[in-house]
């Protein structure tokens, strides 16, 4: 297990260096309060992360997921406004996310095509059709549905989004971690070749993982309408960027096979610290901008750098572990 | 490859008689003339996008490529007043190059995914154009009229038609793109590479040059379309120059027949496809079709296009019997 | 732990980097107890708009005469959502005084909510949340509202000779104060006075430079014969008069056809100086938009210290601007219409 030790330590200590960088720079950072509060406002990000983790370990890419998530969010609000009972629209909303992760799904194991052009079209294509469904117009959500940021978990001070959150990684955690389709996703992820030979369903596996990725973009989808009372098709534009990076920077390799829940989470908690603090310190939208994309970008240009080394370190020893365990980049059949 | 190009040609086609059966003031001088500007952006980027995407490939930061290069150029005409525009062209290109040089270092020398690379930079060079104009935009009475008449005046008058400068220097980078695939060493290998990257690692093509080379490339594109951007508008705001481009010089790339596993694409191919984009975007506004719509056609005519090539492709294989 | 370090590395010096640009504004003491100064803030809906930026002079003209601590911070796009944080941000920075252009009528009112439930003022600026005025405290406009649209079918009556087909090329379908002012135009040409104007077409460019433009081209080539183009946007009309101008269509063009097309509408003069000299747009209008700022310092000051409560029919008094009125809404008007031409263009900077 040592190698899984690895790979949180990183964003770990990170974690406490943004909290040290945060409390240096504002004053107003160091607020246990504040800071639970607004942890409602990266729960939709952490909920696409956990999709998403799934989603890179097997290989693959979901720029689709804040389309999807914008797409649900109008669905929910419209079949709530067409006086659908609620368990029935939302549950319904949950399908829609399904059937649009699945048609990601379906296109890629299908045809064989690139992850990234597939989704890509589909990030357009989804929320395009949530604009076409509500136009310019916000839809509003019916009172007693909104503001569950401000619903406590059972006399503790935590808001429920946050459970929510907490729950479902712990969730998909075990589907990763403790179960067979978990073990297909890492297979896949590793050698998608090797893994069809050895009788693995590597078509069903992509499916699977993008129809998970498009059921929890919807419960992103319901959790945003409710935190802002209502819904509108601009919801969340560019959140995929903070989605990828949280992963990216968990320790997931974006070449497949390797990654944890942990971690993405862990790095979620760095990307929402980062953001605070610098919003505490009103450093402006556009230079935050540049620090995500720049974060993205060295975080994997250090990952491969420092596997590289690691690599060819443990060919020097034959007492390392066995190459399956590290991380490293998928040989081309 | 002749295929795909009548295929594309003949979609123009019916996309143009469609629209005109609707409403017969768009095959009239001014839409025409608005179908002409509209190309030129495209197609520039559009050739850089294209060999990107042969070598299996993607830029999606070329919006805020062509911005960041239009900021760029554009403040530097703004404090340089009296200049020869050769060095209004000279910063767009280096500015856009050097970008390009960027993206290129990370994916070829860091190996990092063509797609978590360029995201990034979306971001970061989004950013960086804000950081540069301290948010300020650029104002028409900022850039030289020399400037705005690439887009006002051309060579070429035929009836209400002008063909602009614009377009003939964007024709001008289709011709040397072709030459330069078709004729030279470094561009057939681009297209070795993207047909079979492990076969032309033992080849002895170098890979990792190639790959920067791209890049590096749509970058200098960008920049050179980062000052179209800026005669054609008139002005430069840091939030919207550029904006969503990469969508639709995507869509446009992918329609023109390029394939998105690699390997294959054509010029010719490019050109018709970012006409099309070209004519379905004045045809939406002439026929007065709500602007809602335009997310979804992008990113359906990407979605339709992708999976008509493929299955093309397989139905082709399958008749030639060889699986 | 190779690994480790260097990424430690890398990220700890982008994060510093990062943090150390303190991009605030105005001059901004970051400590909670330095002073009992009053804390103002301002969000624009966007940053890098020239609009915004003009309104924000006002806000630091304003703040330095009261000795106020001002700082503003807006996100990068004008979408609905992207004010959230921004706002829970402030809220949490202890400031007195929330003055938010406002990206959305509705989507923000939770959390201007949380906002006035722990003591602070809400103004809204320019953009007001329409039919949910009770979450903020009072809104500060910037002309008003029922003489925008008369004025501008004024104008291009004068221009025109009140008479020939017209468009309007506006921003996003569901923009507030867009569709009033059209609703004010439309009901204007009621008036016999107008009855040989038409209005023929409504657009809309979404506020993007390409899109305007193609829709702007849309209108030219739709309407052969069209005699003017409202745009009451200024993103909008600059890109229509980089239009315009191109296609020569404007009166004295090479390429008029009758008197030609008169170009109008709403701008800030910088924007539009070039077309003024080319001969593309005649004239348009705007208010001074440094007024909403600074108005709104003065209005924020004197709700947060209860020496006003609004209240539709009362006065409100600067020294700068002179007596105002609350609306029915609650709404403070911060300035007249400005006719922009020949005569007065390049005396304005900004």
């Amino acid at each position: 297990m040592k190698w899984f030790a690895r790979r949180e330590t990183v964003p770990t200590i990170l974690v406490l260096l943004a909290f040290i960088a945060g409390a240096i720079e504002s004053p107003y950072f160091l607020d246990f309060h504040y800071l639970l509060d607004s942890s409602s406002l990266y729960v939709e990000t952490g909920l696409l992360a956990l999709g998403m983790t799934l989603v890179i370990v097997s290989g693959q890419i979901d720029l689709s997921v804040a389309s999807t998530m914008a797409l649900t969010a109008c669905t929910a609000a419209k079949l709530l406004a067409l006086g659908w009972p609620t368990p029935v629209a939302l549950l319904t909303t949950a399908i829609v996310g399904i059937l649009l992760g699945s048609i990601n799904g379906l296109l890629i194991s299908g045809l064989k095509l690139p992850s990234f052009v597939v989704t890509l079209g589909t990030m357009a294509a989804y929320r395009g059709a949530a604009q076409v469904m509500l136009g310019a117009q916000s839809q509003k959500i019916p009172t007693n549905l909104s503001g569950i940021d401000f619903v406590r978990t059972l006399g503790t001070p935590i808001p429920l989004p946050l459970t929510i959150l907490v729950v479902m990684a712990i969730l998909v955690g075990l589907v990763l971690h403790r179960t067979v389709l978990g073990r297909w996703i890492y297979a896949v992820g590793t050698n998608n070749r090797a893994s069809l030979y050895s009788g693995i369903p590597t078509a069903k596996v992509t499916v699977w993982v993008f129809a998970i990725s498009g059921g929890l973009a919807a419960m992103a989808g319901t959790l945003i309408d409710s935190r802002l009372g209502v819904a509108r098709f601009d919801h969340a534009r560019g959140l995929e960027v903070d989605v990828i990076t949280a992963v990216v920077l968990g320790g997931t390799a974006i070449s497949g096979g390797s990654g944890s829940i942990l971690g993405s989470m862990l790095a979620l908690l760095l990307v929402a610290l980062i953001r605070i603090g610098m919003g505490l310190a009103n450093v402006t939208a556009e230079y935050q901008l540049a620090v995500v994309g720049t974060l993205l970008v060295i975080t994997v240009i250090v990952g491969n750098l420092s596997e590289k080394i690691a690599n060819s370190r443990s060919r020097r020893s034959p007492l390392a572990p066995s190459p399956t365990l590290t991380p490293s980049q998928e040989p081309h059949p | 490859m002749k295929h795909r190009e009548i295929r594309t040609l003949a979609l123009l086609l019916i996309v143009i008689v469609g629209a005109a059966l609707r409403a017969p003031r768009f095959i009239e001088a001014t839409s025409i003339n608005s179908i002409l500007l509209w190309a030129p952006l495209l197609i520039v980027v559009g050739m850089g996008q294209m060999l990107v995407i042969v070598t299996r490939g993607i830029d999606v930061s070329v919006g805020s490529m062509v911005g960041l290069s239009a900021m760029a150029s554009g403040m530097f005409l703004r404090s340089h007043p009296n200049t020869p525009l050769v060095w209004g062209v000279a910063v767009a290109l280096l500015v856009g190059a050097a970008l390009g040089a960027i993206n290129a270092s990370v994916i070829a020398y860091g190996r990092v995914p063509a797609i978590i690379a360029t995201l990034g930079s979306l971001s970061a060079y989004r950013g960086l154009i804000f950081i540069l104009s301290h948010g300020v935009q650029v104002d028409s009475n900022d850039l030289p009229d020399s400037l705005s008449r690439w887009s006002s005046e051309g060579p070429i008058h035929l009836g209400g038609v002008t063909v602009p400068w614009l377009l003939v220097a964007a024709l001008g980078i289709a011709a040397l793109a072709a030459w330069f695939v078709r004729r030279t060493r470094t561009g057939r290998d681009i297209f070795s590479l993207g047909s079979h990257p492990e076969a032309a690692r033992l080849r002895g093509i170098p890979v990792t040059r190639i790959t920067f080379l791209v890049y590096a490339i749509t970058g200098a594109l960008c920049g050179l379309a980062g000052l179209m951007y800026a005669s054609r508008f008139g002005f430069v705001n840091p939030g919207t120059a550029g904006q969503g481009l990469e969508l639709i010089v995507i869509a446009a790339v992918v329609i023109g027949g390029v394939n998105v596993t690699g390997g294959s694409g054509s010029v010719v191919g490019v050109l018709l496809g970012c006409f099309l984009l070209g004519v379905i975007n004045v045809a939406l506004s002439v026929l007065g079709i709500d602007a809602t719509w335009q997310q979804l056609v992008y990113g359906s005519v990407i979605l339709i296009a992708v999976i008509l090539d493929t299955l093309a492709r397989r139905s082709a294989m399958r008749t030639s019997g060889a699986i | 732990m190779t690994r480790s370090t260097l990424l430690l590395t890398a990220l700890g010096l982008v994060f510093v980097a990062g943090c150390n640009r303190d991009a605030g504004s105005a001059a901004s003491t970051d400590t909670p107890s330095a002073s009992k100064k009053l804390k103002i803030v301002y969000i624009p809906k966007n940053t890098g708009n020239p609009y915004f930026t003009e309104v924000n002079k006002g806000f630091e003209e304003a703040a330095k005469e009261i000795g106020a601590d001002f700082s503003t911070t807006g996100p990068a796009a004008a979408d609905a959502t992207s004010q959230v944080p921004i706002i829970k941000e402030q809220i949490q920075r202890g400031v007195d005084v929330i003055a938010i252009s406002a990206n959305s009528p509705d989507a923000l009112d939770p959390v201007l909510d949380e906002a006035r439930s722990k003591g602070i003022t809400v103004i809204t600026v320019d953009a007001d949340l329409v039919g949910n005025e009770s979450h903020r405290d009072a809104a500060v406009l910037p002309a008003d509202f029922n003489t925008v649209g008369t004025s501008q079918v004024e104008l291009l009556g004068e221009l025109t000779g009140y008479e020939g087909d017209f468009a309007i090329l506006s921003a996003t379908t569901d923009a507030p104060n867009q569709n009033a002012w059209i609703a004010k135009m439309k009901e204007t040409l009621k008036d016999p006075k107008f009855s040989k104007m038409k209005l023929v077409d409504t657009v809309y460019g979404d506020d993007e430079p390409q899109k305007s433009t193609t829709e702007c081209e849309g209108l030219l080539a739709k309407h052969p014969g069209l005699r003017g183009i409202i745009s009451p946007t200024s993103v909008g009309l600059a890109a229509s008069a980089q239009v315009v101008d191109r296609a020569g269509v404007f009166p004295g063009g090479p390429h008029a056809t009758g008197k030609g097309l008169e170009l109008t509408g709403l701008s800030t003069p910088n924007q539009l100086k070039k077309f003024v000299g080319t001969g593309a747009v005649t004239a348009f209008q705007l208010w001074a938009p440094s007024n909403e700022g600074y108005l709104a310092v003065y209005l924020g000051q004197a709700i947060h210290l209860k020496k006003v409560i609004p209240a539709a029919g009362a006065d409100f008094e600067t020294k700068k601007l002179g007596k105002v009125k609350f609306s029915s809404k609650l709404e403070l008007i911060a300035g007249p219409l400005v006719k922009f031409d020949k005569s007065n263009i390049e005396k304005s900077n900004f």
